[in-house]
């Protein structure tokens, strides 16, 4: 319902594959077999290097303007990296970013700074986001600054306008922000980030440091923004419950890759790959009764592999309680399972690829 | 009597901009082999209660009153060096950062061995024999490996089980446990939480687990307390907490959450406004200002926490009727939204 009075409906929204067919109509950002290495040196000067972490490898997807994706994924999945090589706060190192058309993979820092404006992030501690020495006149007004846009007062007014906007008290102008609660910092850094009227907003775990209650109000608020100025959101977060009630789609990554792509609605219903299914099992609810819920939780074995030296095939295949032969030496493609859900695996949930019968 | 009995305690902390009234007249206790869960947003009280419990709380700034009864001891009136035989030995507690619990420049083996030699006379080599049985206990993979690394080399999984190893080596009496698993990723929690029942149930051990998660309460608590700046709002067993709300804030607290089950296209109920300063709490009950069913004598009066069912005590002016229709409608739209 948000999203539906600027987007494209469901079925052309965010498709994407390791290649898959491009669909009618321009994405606002699509982002193809995106990768980024970081390079491991070991000593201090002229490190040597001795390998590299495969932060994001291969990674694509699509949102249509007016769009939410949400990503997911644990702690080291590259979530976080994806977000900043889609603000181009980082170079890729392979595969293309195309932003309303404009391939940006490998603008120089010139030609990005009038894209500065229309892409803009959120970060997740309201605290160490925010200059403490600076008021919250000047933090919000700061981007307009950069960018040389308007004049002081005019500054003012916009910042004012901003922070009524984000529902906060305009007079507040010259607070600092150790006078705000960790809500309204969100806010703040909210306001900051629209200020500048942004397309493409990304929002880098948002909520995850805030009370509950308040989480509720950003989450809301965040919403209404969305409609009121018809932006385009990348969401990333941890929280599956969190990243279903704001995105269309939602893309869980793990250790680099997606692993299923899917819209919001089936993702909770019909996961397909087991990694999805094991990390909507292990999110603790109120919903249901819990002592039921625990006999049937799928609790994986052991931590996430180092991204240094992913498992060979599919990288999930060594805490995967339905792994054979085939997921050790074959890795998964991401293929459509029907109606734009995707999944890389070899032993679906769904039972439904070609794939699984050639499997032992 | 319960094993751990918290009566009327206060907790007052004076501080440049005025007094910090952290903990307001709570009274809780626990029993052996259970798990009492308190859940709260930042600045409820929550963790100053459970620090104040493990005498961490006994600074120049602060005022305490009230018992803190360890098997009808009570350990506020313990001197110092009495309290150190206690803390570790028969109450241990684990925090949110595994990383900042840790020495950084102590391998595994020795901080652990350690924390047995503080309270016990043992050799350097049954120390270490009793760290590795610990390790293996709270399911490290290679723990004889593991006692010689350090703690940056562990993830944070590995080291909230360290944590819980070094709490558990002594087999203490009662684990306080301040948001164990916020820091770790969900399939990790899901571990660590299962570690936890798996080892109270093996050793009896009565656990406090402190959450803002409560999700994470419904599937580890056997009774729950609900906290809001300083005080208890409501208390009782997990099916009648969770499942027959009475308490305005923890209507809030349920309905604010995303479910699984949510309907997307309906904005979510947050609860209006932000938890209070623990300087200016607000007057009557602490919750008024934000709380949407709020009667004339809300400001006015603090409600005493009273028994609505039995074991079941909710801090609320509402007319009970009232209180359990809406809590009943509260739970029902939680099952239902769709």
């Amino acid at each position: 319902m948000r999203t539906g009075t600027q987007a494209a409906p469901p079925s052309v929204s965010g498709v994407a594959g390791n290649g898959a067919q491009r669909r009618p109509g321009v994405p606002f950002l699509a982002v193809q077999d995106l990768e980024k290495r970081f390079p491991l040196t070991r000593g201090v000067f002229l490190g040597r290097e001795r390998g590299h972490v495969h932060a994001v490898d291969g990674v694509s997807f699509e949102i249509p303007r007016g769009g939410t994706l949400g990503l997911v994924g644990e702690s080291g999945c590259g979530k976080s990296t994806v977000a900043r090589l889609v603000t181009r706060l980082l170079e890729p190192t392979g595969g293309r970013v195309v932003y309303d058309g404009n391939d940006i993979t490998h603008w120089k820092t010139r030609a990005l700074r009038p894209l500065r404006r229309e892409i803009q992030l959120v970060f997740q501690d309201p605290y160490s986001s925010l200059n403490p020495r600076r008021t919250v006149g000047a933090i919000v007004a700061e981007p307009l600054r950069l960018q040389h846009l308007g004049t002081r007062t005019e500054r003012r007014a916009r910042v004012r306008e901003m922070l009524a906007v984000v529902g906060l008290n305009p007079e507040h102008y010259n607070r600092y922000p150790h006078e705000f609660s960790g809500g309204q910092r969100q806010r703040i850094g909210i306001a900051r980030a629209l200020v500048t009227t942004p397309k493409l907003v990304v929002a880098d775990e948002p909520v995850s440091a805030l009370d509950v209650s308040i989480q509720a109000q950003i989450l809301n608020m965040l919403a209404e923004l969305q409609v009121e100025f018809g932006l385009t959101y990348l969401f990333i977060a941890h929280d599956l419950n969190v990243v279903r009630h704001i995105s269309d789609r939602i893309a869980v990554m793990y250790l680099g890759k997606i692993v299923e792509l899917s819209p919001a609605d089936e993702l909770h219903v019909r996961p397909i790959h087991p990694y999805t299914e094991a990390l909507l099992s292990a999110v603790p609810t109120v919903e249901t009764s819990a002592r039921e819920r625990l006999r049937g939780r799928v609790v994986l074995r052991g931590d996430p592999p180092s991204p240094v030296a992913p498992p060979s095939g599919c990288r999930f295949h060594t805490r995967c309680r339905y792994a054979t032969e085939i997921c050790s030496a074959v890795e998964p493609p991401l293929v459509d399972h029907g109606g734009g859900h995707l999944a890389a695996c070899h032993h679906p949930l769904d039972g439904r690829t070609p794939v699984q019968a050639t499997a032992t | 009597m319960a094993l751990l009995e918290i009566q009327d305690l206060h907790v007052r902390f004076a501080t440049r901009d005025g007094v910090v009234h952290a903990v307001d007249g709570v009274s809780l206790s626990v029993d052996r082999g259970r798990t009492l869960g308190i859940v709260g947003e930042s600045g409820s009280g929550k963790s100053v209660t459970a620090l104040t419990v493990m005498g961490l709380t006994r600074l120049p700034n602060a005022t305490i009153e009230g018992h803190v009864l360890l098997d009808g001891v009570d350990l506020l009136g313990l001197p110092d060096d009495e309290l150190q035989k206690v803390r570790g030995r028969r109450v241990a507690m684990i925090f949110q950062d595994p990383l900042s619990s840790l020495h950084p420049l102590y391998k595994i083996g020795w901080q652990l061995g350690e924390a047995i030699q503080a309270h016990e006379h043992v050799s350097d080599k049954a120390a270490r024999a009793r760290a590795l049985a610990a390790l293996t206990e709270v399911g490290i993979p290679s723990p004889a490996e593991r006692l010689s690394s350090y703690p940056h080399e562990l993830s944070g999984g590995m080291r909230q089980r360290v944590m819980i190893a070094m709490a558990l080596v002594l087999d203490p009496e009662i684990l306080i446990a301040d948001e164990p698993t916020t820091a770790l990723d969900v399939t990790v929690q899901a571990q660590i939480l299962d570690l936890v029942r798996a080892l109270q149930a093996d050793h009896g051990t009565a656990v406090v687990l402190i959450t803002h998660d409560l999700g994470v309460i419904a599937e580890t608590a056997d009774e729950v307390a609900v906290m809001y700046a300083g005080r208890i709002a409501e208390l009782g067993p997990l099916g009648a907490v969770i499942d027959r709300p009475e308490h305005p804030y923890t209507w809030g607290l349920l309905q604010s959450l995303p479910g699984a089950e949510t309907s997307r296209s309906e904005p979510l109920h947050p609860i209006d406004g932000a938890p209070p300063s623990l300087i200016s709490v607000p007057t009557g009950c602490a919750f008024h200002p934000r709380c949407p069913y709020v009667l004339p004598v809300c400001p006015a009066k603090q409600p005493a926490l009273l028994e609505t069912t039995a074991g079941h005590t909710v801090a609320c002016h509402l007319p009970t009727a009232l209180r359990r229709e809406i809590g009943a409608e509260v739970r029902a739209s939680l099952e239902t939204r769709t």
